[in-house]
């Protein structure tokens, strides 16, 4: 059952409000530091939809979830990893180069994963209907990618980099811009959905999902470093984001 | 900042996890695919279909929320092939899988009702003796980590209950497929509240 105790913010709150309820938060600490707490009560949302369990453990070498999906050459394109392609201008905004290394918890490479990203323009506005909020849509510009790593478990994307937005989480809700990640790993146990923030963002301390991450290094794990190598003169600039895959897969325990 | 491949002080040989953020409410645009439904070949002999409703703590149907399923083939393999999300070379654009190779991998947003279906095939034993079973990954706005969840079809109950001894039988329950008619099953995923679904971790 959950450990935390049952709070719930009310519609409209403020930002003060939603405060008080992170510091409340950090004080409980996650049941897994690594990652939020599913109950999470300053990300209003997140009240009807964790469960009250807490998850069952699974030791077994020969689950099936020890394996998972492959991806392969004929599941990206050639411009896939390109944002700033495929329609006939450019997108408004700065461009970027975001990079990195995918890791297994033992520091090894993960080669030919695929990395799949989702984003908001350059005024913080998603090409989906849902999103009405008054910034402009871009006509040169979707917002998603994917692309396999390399042998080194290297991805790459360029991109421009996305606006910070307004959400109705409470009053004067706004997130610090990001970019989704999606990625699979060598086992279904590894899937991981997460967002990669940009150094600096005035906008982290006030944002819940952000700091549903309650420990401030793991937190930092979320944040890509400025990387000056990356950028190129009269072009793009250059960010770098290592990410790292928790969750046992089978060659893991075939290691151990 | 923290650089951050390095190893965390209280587990000096594993570099820590990146941590997970919630899906949101806007992957609609990026994650589907076409066929993503569609786990079986083409001319399979006996297809089944598997759906439900994704539902919150009030009873609610998540008109926002991904499922992802992930199973052997019916003779037990795992060795799913890659083509999922192939793409045309012309247009760059996802057509999704030919229809020959069983990938084994499905991914379907819920509809505006809550309501998730695939189209796949009765998983085989992964091994002599295993009790099969469809791995799933539920993904959804106001999910701040991803859950995992498995579908066991009817016939499999004893070996179910024998793989979870320790679960209560009302718990157990929840990671049972209903069979509607012949060669359809219904799997609700409740997030919350009675009936709760029972959810996996895997340390
Ligand atoms: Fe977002």
């Amino acid at each position: 059952m959950s450990r935390s105790p049952r709070t719930s913010i009310r519609d409209g709150a403020t930002q003060r409000e939603i405060d008080a309820a992170m510091a409340a938060a950090d004080r409980v600490g996650p049941p897994d530091p690594h990652h939020p707490n599913r109950d999470y009560p300053p990300y209003r949302s997140s009240a009807l939809r964790h469960p009250r369990h807490a998850p069952l453990p699974v030791v077994d070498p020969e689950a099936v979830e020890l394996t998972g999906p492959v991806f392969g050459v004929t599941d990206v394109s050639a411009l896939d990893n390109d944002l700033t392609l495929g329609q006939t201008g450019e997108p408004a905004g700065q461009r970027i180069t975001v990079t990195g290394r995918v890791l297994d918890r033992t520091g090894r490479p993960m080669a030919g994963q695929l990395v799949e990203i989702w984003q908001a323009n350059a005024a913080g506005r998603y090409a989906h209907d849902l999103d009405q909020h008054p910034a402009p849509l871009d006509p040169n510009f979707t917002g998603f990618g994917r692309c396999l790593t390399d042998g080194d478990g290297e991805y790459s994307f360029t991109s421009i980099r996305p606006g910070a937005y307004p959400w109705r989480n409470h009053l004067n809700a706004w997130r610090p811009a990001h970019i989704h990640f999606s990625l699979f790993g060598t086992a279904f146990t590894q899937r991981m959905v997460t967002q990669m923030y940009f150094p600096g963002d005035p906008l982290f301390p006030y944002d819940p999902v952000l700091r549903s991450v309650t420990d401030q290094a793991a937190r930092d794990r979320l944040v890509a470093r400025y990387d000056h190598q990356l950028s190129l003169p009269e072009w793009t600039l250059g960010y770098r984001w290592d990410i790292v895959l928790g969750g046992p897969s089978r060659t893991l325990f075939e290691d151990r | 900042m923290t650089p951050p491949a390095h190893p965390s002080p209280a587990d000096p040989d594993r570099l820590p996890p990146t941590p997970a953020q919630t899906v949101g409410p806007f992957f609609g645009y990026a994650l589907p695919f076409p066929g993503g439904a569609r786990i079986a070949v083409d001319g399979e002999p006996d297809p089944i279909t598997v759906h439900g409703l994704v539902l919150d703590g009030a009873g609610s149907p998540i008109p926002d929320a991904l499922v992802e399923i992930w199973q052997a083939d019916r003779d037990g393999s795992l060795a799913g092939a890659p083509g999922s999300l192939r793409h045309d070379q012309v247009t760059s654009a996802v057509v999704g899988r030919d229809g020959t190779a069983f990938t084994g991998f499905g991914r379907v947003p819920t509809d505006a009702d809550g309501h998730w279906a695939v189209r796949t095939v009765a998983p085989g034993p992964h091994r002599p003796g295993a009790v099969p079973y469809l791995a799933v990954a539920v993904f959804a706005r106001g999910l701040l980590h991803h859950l995992h969840t498995r579908i066991y079809l009817p016939e499999h109950a004893e070996g179910l209950r024998a793989q979870f001894p320790d679960l209560p039988e009302g718990r157990l329950g929840t990671l049972l497929a209903q069979r509607e008619r012949a060669g359809v099953y219904r799997f609700d995923i409740r997030l919350q509240g009675e009936r709760e679904t029972v959810f996996f971790d895997f340390p």
